[in-house]
């Protein structure tokens, strides 16, 4: 059985301010840190953050992300990201040249159920603004898309996005990992892909998962 | 008040055969509807409670959005089939003040500011009652919010105190509850002893509330444990 990282829940006392500081999924009460999550305790330094394990996108400026378009408005698009609030991608961001909306409609660009992967520019309210000016940016055609935990997206790139280069290369599939938790495969074993990427989803707080994913993969 | 010709309380042992500051059997587990956010199951002897959360996610009507903070909305519901006599479904008067003071109960543990202008939807469903509904409810939507990711203080903790047959006793059962003399449903912040819910029912002295919230903080912390160990279970096939 491979062994867990360590699970804290909200309300456990995690450290001291005298000896850590708060840092992300904890706060403050006396002299106190506290978890705010159920999640992975992750000590850096001083800082003391909790991972959580579970949770909704928050969005955050300059995330890139993996959108799909629900509406088309006058000047720009209504995009789903994967979170509470809906995201807004105005005509000027989502395209480089000048558009002569008399002469062009707007779903030339961007339809109903397009995909995108775009960068978020500013998040601030329940108000989000998206970019396409970004060089990663782009419409994603074919292909399908997987959701998975957004706090464990980190997880799945792995480190200089060893996890899911290993991933690409043994399915032979290319992938685009949004921060929001969305996951566009496209290629020749997307099934085998798809399974790896949920055992990663799953079994993120556990050690050895590595090894796991490529026992997986080479089967 | 009405009464029974029979004893509730014979020998110090209640109807179950418990002590008098006893509390039934506890079985929680996490993480039960896949399709929510975050779901619990919890049994207190013959109550059982399975609540689910689904949010922060987007709340309509518009009119009810704070901009600064979401907002809690919570429904507790009674199977038709969790009582002996058939429960009518939708609302009732009391079902509808129920919902109200678990959201009183509840927010005081959650972080809501993070997420404005949307709504995180607590659903409530008693499958099987036998007294202390309200409380085993509050257990459930605390592991619940808890599984969902939703930020929180503290965890929740609910727990019903009262009178029976003039002996104070914890976690009523539904036989005691309707023949009570008085009973407290109590729900709190184990960490710094914050109570969120406390009302009561009947009538008790000055210094028998006293002892029973001292009684119900107490025995809480085993409850409190049982939730923990649900929560570190989750994660730890």
């Amino acid at each position: 059985m491979p062994k867990s990282r360590e699970i804290v829940i909200p309300g456990e006392v995690v450290g001291s301010t005298k000896t850590g500081r708060a840092s992300y999924g904890t706060y403050v009460d006396g002299d106190k840190i506290i978890s705010k999550f159920v999640g992975i305790l992750k000590k850096k330094g001083v800082y003391i953050s909790v991972i959580p394990l579970s949770g909704v996108y928050v969005p955050q400026a300059n995330d890139k992300v993996i959108g799909i378009v629900t509406d088309v408005e006058k000047f720009g698009w209504i995009i789903d990201i994967n979170s509470p609030w809906p995201a807004f991608l105005s005509l000027s961001e989502g395209v480089d040249e000048f558009v002569d909306l008399r002469k062009v409609s707007m779903t030339r660009f961007f339809d109903v159920n397009d995909i995108i992967y775009a960068q978020i520019r500013e998040a601030r309210r329940g108000d989000i603004q998206l970019t396409m000016k970004t060089p990663m940016s782009r419409k994603l055609k074919g292909g399908v898309i997987v959701n998975i935990t957004p706090s464990k997206v980190p997880r799945l790139i792995g480190k200089d996005g060893s996890m899911v280069n290993m991933i690409k290369e043994k399915t032979r599939t290319i992938i685009r990992v949004g921060q929001n938790g969305l996951v566009w495969i496209s290629g020749e074993k997307i099934d085998k892909a798809i399974k790896a990427i949920k055992l990663i989803d799953e079994k993120s707080h556990l050690y050895g998962l590595t090894d796991e994913i490529k026992r997986l993969l080479s089967e | 008040m009405k009464r029974t010709e029979e004893k509730l309380i014979v020998d110090g042992k209640r109807l179950d055969g418990r002590k008098p500051d006893e509390i039934r059997e506890i079985e929680m587990k996490v993480g039960v509807i896949p399709n929510a956010n975050g779901s619990a199951y919890v049994r207190f002897g013959k109550t059982i409670v399975v609540a689910a959360v689904y949010g922060p996610r987007q709340l309509h009507p518009k009119h009810l959005q704070e901009p600064d903070r979401a907002i809690l909305q919570v429904r507790y519901d009674m199977a038709t089939f969790s009582v002996e006599e058939r429960a009518r479904p939708g609302p009732s008067r009391r079902e509808i003040e129920i919902s109200k003071v678990m959201r009183l109960a509840l927010e005081p543990a959650l972080f809501l500011e993070n997420y404005p202008k949307t709504v995180v939807d607590v659903y409530a469903e008693v499958l099987q009652a036998d007294g202390s509904t309200r409380v085993t409810s509050i257990n459930a939507a605390s592991l619940a919010l808890a599984d969902a990711g939703v930020p929180m203080r503290d965890l929740v903790v609910g727990l019903s105190g009262g009178k029976v047959d003039g002996i104070l006793v914890l976690d009523l059962c539904g036989k005691e509850d309707n023949y009570s003399d008085a009973d407290i449903p109590m729900a709190f912040l184990p960490r710094k002893k914050e109570i969120t819910l406390l009302q009561m029912d009947g009538r008790l002295t000055p210094e028998e509330v006293k002892t029973i919230i001292k009684n119900v903080l107490k025995a809480g912390q085993d409850v409190y444990k049982e939730q923990v160990k649900a929560l570190k279970n989750r994660y730890s096939e």
